[in-house]
Order: structure tokens, then sequence, then C-alpha cells
């Protein structure tokens, strides 16, 4: 059977333009990764003058550490809310903006700026916004009633912290959710506005399953957001303070690898975080996938 | 012609870069930022302008632990600097790994002049020194807590500065009847855990707080220092003393803002605070308990040390041994010292800034050195801790749960005392 296939003659030349992507591949994401899972099995001292095999002491002193625990609980939470709060109000907005008939693009471009804003700096910007002593949102907070102090009280630093990284991603979802809206075909939408009044429930029924694809997507996107690209935000805003309730996993690996020099250690939270990592997405690709339709 | 203008521009070349190729260039990896940093760089092109044999370039690399980790990397790609500042916290990864740098004393003993660890002053002596008492780091940015103090809410209060924490207690009402918070500090770690025990004489670790060997037992669980965190916290919700969190800066600025008159900071923030503040203010020496000691001697020493990285040519150790020769002279040591208000880490240096009248005009700068000089017990030499910077941040991650209410200073004591050992235990093994 299988010899009556047609078969295309092999020429080593494609090989050759995926080459250089593969080497990228290799040298920034396999070479590293399989580094990190040496080092977590490894105790070494900060210099590399002495290095020894101690199996799975990294990940017992990981799995048996409270903080540890504390920052995972933490991490998991904080992405699902940033993910849910970007990807709604985007959504929102994205509809709002699709209606406007007139004036469009000003809509659009000041929706979308915020995207160019680096995190480090959203993140001081955010922090003279929200600090005790001199904060404008703070002293709003405190007229409010709300004694906001988010360099003492964990609650409060969550609550800042989430809201920057919320206002931070929402321009990325906004455009890809616009553009998503727009590629709805005209008779579709025509056809559903005969077919049901209620704008609302036209929404639901008609616009939201046609967007799927794109709000799984955005779902991938957003949980990667929120647990590898809000370091820069945390590293300026919180420093995983106070008393380390605003810690993530990765900030955390940054804390004892980078800025405490145990290597091991914080090679194991690498390596934890990948796993993790994998089966997040496993898991989106298997079973939210499954009820999209493309 | 045209050849002739050649080899003449080949001439002029040769010339030109010959005293350039004849000089040892070398770098200086440090960690000062903003104007501390300009003043570093003051300090680099004075010392290529004194001389015509080296050429010394100053890179900054960041925070003090952003600076320690570039130098980790380069070490272990064989491409150290020659010269490396690391703060106080990582003295002893630095310390402990003896093919990573060439001791400062061997280094001038033998590329440079004679060496006398005398000539420091007794407070930064020891600090970078081994068991044997053997310099291994060249004390640079050299610091230590004192109290400043806001003269005028004082004076509406009726009260003088306190010397110790008893004093402290008398005074805090009235200073809050005047609708004032006593006091905020800005270094938990440093001011109210090592700084405490040293200023008391208290024991750190076993091992002579990590100077004779590797130690494995901290000792920040003890009656002194629950007693002392306990009175914070009762402070705390008396309205006498006001936690800002554990960054520097906003514990700082409510000092500077007038909310609160007594702050506990570095030695060397007294130029900072001129500029930033409109009031008088005073200094003085770290608050203790007389309760606890009442012989309370001198403290401890924060900032940084400059270390020779190992792995040069002789020609490059000579050059590093030209510039901390530099840098020790009086006259440099007086430059950096009234630049930045870091003490001046030599008798000499001192001496100089005493003779030329500097401390008549600015008395604030004086209190830092002569905290000091003070008698010191045998625990206020130094100490030297493994992984003592993720000790650090459990003791601020505590300080901020204390303070919230979240921990007893029972518990507080204890996560840290079993952290910080966990991390000396595993920095020993490391260390072969």
């Amino acid at each position: 059977m299988s010899d009556k296939r047609q078969r295309l003659p092999h020429s080593p030349v494609p090989y050759l333009f995926i080459a250089p992507q593969i080497l990228i591949v290799l040298i920034f994401f396999f070479w590293p990764a399989a580094q990190a899972l040496y080092l977590s099995f490894m105790l070494e001292d900060p210099w590399g003058l002495s290095s020894q095999f101690v199996g799975f002491e990294n990940y017992r002193i990981l799995f048996n550490d409270p903080e540890y625990l504390g920052t995972f609980v933490f991490t998991m939470v904080y992405s699902a809310l940033v993910s849910f709060f970007s990807l709604a109000i985007a959504l929102l907005l994205a509809v709002k903006a699709n209606n406007i008939v007139r004036g469009q693009s000003p809509y659009r471009v000041l929706l979308t700026w915020v995207y160019a804003i680096a995190p480090a700096v959203a993140g001081i910007t955010a922090y003279f916004i929200f600090n005790r002593q001199v904060g404008v949102l703070s002293g709003l907070f405190n007229d409010l009633g709300w004694d906001f102090a988010p360099e003492t009280d964990g609650f409060d630093a969550s609550v800042m912290l989430i809201l920057v990284s919320v206002w931070k991603q929402i321009p990325v979802n906004f455009v890809f959710f616009l553009a998503g809206l727009q590629g709805i075909p005209k008779s579709i939408r025509e056809a559903a506005h005969i077919d049901c009044e209620n704008p609302q429930r036209r929404f639901w029924t008609i616009t939201f399953p046609l967007l799927a694809p794109t709000a799984f997507f955005l779902l991938v996107i957003n949980v990667t957001y929120a647990f590898f690209e809000t370091f820069g935000l945390i590293d300026t805003l919180t420093q995983g303070r106070p008393g380390g309730s605003t810690t993530t996993l990765v900030y955390k690996v940054y804390q004892d690898g980078f800025l405490g020099a145990d290597l091991g250690l914080s090679s194991a939270q690498s390596v934890v975080l990948m796993l993790l990592v994998l089966a997040l997405t496993v898991v989106q690709f298997r079973f939210i996938e499954r009820k999209i339709h493309y | 012609m045209l050849k002739h203008l050649l080899t003449t521009t080949a001439f002029a070349a040769t010339v030109i870069s010959a005293p350039a190729l004849a000089a040892t260039e070398i770098e200086w990896w440090h960690a000062m930022g903003g104007a501390l940093g300009e003043t570093v760089n003051q300090i680099a092109t004075d010392f290529n302008a004194s001389q015509d044999d080296y050429i010394l370039t100053p890179v900054f690399k960041g925070s003090y632990e952003e600076t320690m980790t570039a130098g980790i990397s380069a070490f272990r790609a064989g491409e150290a600097p020659h010269i490396i500042q690391i703060f106080d916290a990582g003295a002893a990864t630095i310390i402990n790994a003896p093919g990573a740098t060439k001791p400062v004393e061997d280094l001038m003993n033998e590329y440079g002049t004679a060496f006398d660890i005398n000539d420091y002053i007794p407070g930064v002596r020891y600090f970078y020194a081994d068991a044997d008492g053997t310099m291994i780091g060249m004390p640079f940015n050299s610091s230590t807590p004192v109290l400043y103090y806001n003269k005028e809410h004082l004076a509406e209060a009726g009260v003088q500065p306190p010397k110790t924490w008893e004093e402290f207690e008398r005074i805090a009402p009235k200073l809050k009847e005047q609708g004032y918070t006593a006091l905020s500090q800005s270094h938990t770690p440093w001011i109210f855990f090592e700084n405490f025990h040293s200023r008391h004489n208290l024991q750190l670790t076993d091992a002579d707080n990590g100077f004779s060997g590797l130690p494995s037992e901290l000792m920040y669980d003890n009656e002194a220092l629950a007693m002392h965190l306990s009175e914070v916290k009762d402070w705390k919700d008396a309205g006498y003393y006001g936690y800002y969190g554990s960054a520097w800066g906003d514990n700082q600025s409510a000092f500077e803002k007038g909310d609160v008159s007594m702050w506990l900071g570095s030695s060397g923030s007294f130029g900072g605070l001129k500029q930033s503040v409109d009031f008088n203010f005073g200094t003085t020496y770290l608050p203790y308990w007389e309760s606890v000691n009442e012989n309370a001697g001198t403290t401890f020493i924060g900032g940084a040390a400059l270390f020779s990285m190992s792995g040069h040519s002789d020609e490059e150790y000579e050059a590093v041994a030209a510039f901390f020769e530099y840098l020790t002279q009086p006259e440099t040591q007086y430059f950096w010292h009234r630049e930045t208000g870091y003490v001046p880490i030599t008798t000499a240096a001192y001496d100089l800034a005493k003779q030329d009248g500097y401390y008549q005009d600015n008395p604030d700068a004086e209190v830092g050195i002569q905290q000091l000089s003070l008698d010191g017990g045998e625990w206020a030499k130094g100490y030297r801790m493994g992984f003592y910077v993720q000790t650090r941040e459990t003791i601020y991650r505590e300080m901020d749960r204390l303070m919230a209410g979240d921990v007893s200073v029972e518990e507080a004591l204890y996560t840290i005392e079993q952290d910080g050992e966990k991390n000396l235990k595993r920095f020993a093994r490391t260390v072969q």
C-alpha cells in the first residue's frame, strides 16, 4: 500500500532554510533548559569552583518550604485574575470600539498605546502613582476611606500589582479582539441582526463563538504574560513585598538564583516552572481547544 | 606626496598610541549610581591623570546584588574584571572562595608598598579580613547606622535626642502630643539585627561570628532582640514608630516630609538629607538599651569593599596595587568622605579632615566615624555568614509580617533563625 504513495524527491535545501531557526532554538532554548536541569541536581558554590551531585535534594527543599507553597498559590491566583480581567475588559472595549462608526482610529490608538510602555517603566510610574507618601491614587483611596498602604499591607500590594498588570495587558488583547471582530463577515452579522433583536444575546450566541479562536489564543498568551512577563513590574513595584505576599514563582527564581547566588535551588525552581507551563499548555490545548470551532 | 602623507599619518599614529600601548588597562566594576558614580569616575580620572603607566576604567554594573552576580558570571566565564566592589552581605560569598580573589594584603605586599593593617580605623580594619586577620578586601564605601533628628520637632516637644532606647521611650509620647511619629528606620537587617548585636556586643553566630570557620548556628533568636522587637511593635501600635515597609526611601521620605521626628539611616545619608530637607537636623549615635549593655560600643560598618580578582597578569596586579595605594592616600579618602559622606577608612585621612577643620563646619559628618571609633567588644569586629543575602530577605519578610500583626515576635525570630541556619549549613557544604 505504502509503495503506491507518491514520493517527492527530497532536497536538502529546505533543511538549510530552517537551520538558522533550529540553531537559535537549540542554543537559546534547549541548551539553557538542559543546563537548568543539570544544575537542579547539583549543589554549587557561586563561583563554580566546586560542585557536587545531590540528587533530588533541591526539589525536596522546595516542596518542604511553606514559603514556596505560598508563592505557588499566589502565582496561580494572580495569573487567573490578571488573565480574566485583562481579557474581559479588552473584549468589552473592543466590542464598543467596533461599534463606533465615526472617528474609530483615535479610539483605537488611544486604547493601544499603553502597549508601547516597557514593563519596568510602567512599574516605576505606578510606584509613584500608588506611593503612600506622594501617590495620587493612594491619596484618592484614602479619601474614600480605604487606608491604602501597599508598602505594608499584602492585600493592598496585590491589588495594586493586579491593577497595573491588567492595565498593561489590555492593549494587546484589545488589538486582537478588534481584529477578530472585524474578521466576522458582514453577512453573518446582518443575518443575526434580523434573527435576533437583543444585542446581548446576539453577542453571546453569534459573535462570541466566532471570536473563540482569538480568545483561546489570547488566553494562552495572557497566562504566559502573567507568569513570566510581569517580572519587570514586580521588580520595580513591590520586589515581592510586603512579607513575600507578591512574590511570584519567576520572581523567586530571580531572588534565590540571581540575588542569592544559589544556582542549584533556583535551577530546581526553573525546572518546576517549566513543567508547570508545559502542563498548563497541554491542558489548554487538550480541553479548551476542543470546544472551539475554527 | 600621498606617500609622504601616509607615512606622516602612520608616524603620528604610532607616537600618539605609544603611551596607550605601554599603559596597563584595568577595569573596576562598581555599584555606585547617580552622584556616587560621578565621584567614582572622578577618582578614576584623577588616578589616570596622576601617572602614565596604568589606565583604570570604572564600569557601573547596577545594584550591589547585580554587580556581584555580574562578577560571578564573568569569573565563571574566565572574564573576571580586575577590581570588583562587593557589599557587606556578600562578603562571605567572596572571602570563602579563595580561588576567586587575590587578598589585598598579599597584593600590596607583592606588588605595592608595605601594607600595615593598623593604618585603617578600628571599625573597618577586620570587617573584610579572614580568620588570621589578613585583609582580603580593601574597604571602600563604609558607613554605619546613626540617628538623625529634626531639631525643630524636638524643640517643640522640649526634649533632647535620645542616647538610649529607654530615653526614647520617655520622649516618644511627647513628640506624639505634638502630632509627630517619633521614629522610622530604613534597613531592618542592618540596623535592628546586625548592628543591634555589635552595639550591645552580642554574638551573632558560632565560629566567632564566622571569622574562624564556617558557622552553622545563628543566634538571632535571643532574649535581647526579642525584647527589642516587641518594644518596636508596641511603639508602632502606640503610634511612636512609623513602619513604611522594607524600602529604604519610603522610610527616609517620612522623615524628610516632617511626619517623623527621628530616623535611623546611614552615616552616608547626611549629604543627601542636607539637600532634600528645609529644616535643621542633627545627628547622633545609634541608641542602645541600657538594660542590655550599659557600656554599649561600636557598630559594624555597612557598604562595600573592593576585591582584586584572580587570574590576571603581574602587570595588571601591579596596576591594581597602584590604584589601591592611590585610593588609600589621605587626600583621596578625604575627597571621597567630603563628596559622599562615607567615612574615611584610614586614621591619616581622618586626621587630615580634622586638621582641615571640616568637622567644625559639618559636625554631622563626624558622628559616623566617632561611633566607629568607640570601644568595641569581641563581637563587634564583623560577621561572615554564607548565603546571607537570602537571610536578610527573610528578615525583611518577617519584619513586614510582624509589623502587620501576622506573626508574633517569637514566630518571626524562630523563622529567621531556621531559615538563616539552613542558609549557613547549605553554604558551608559548597565551600571545599
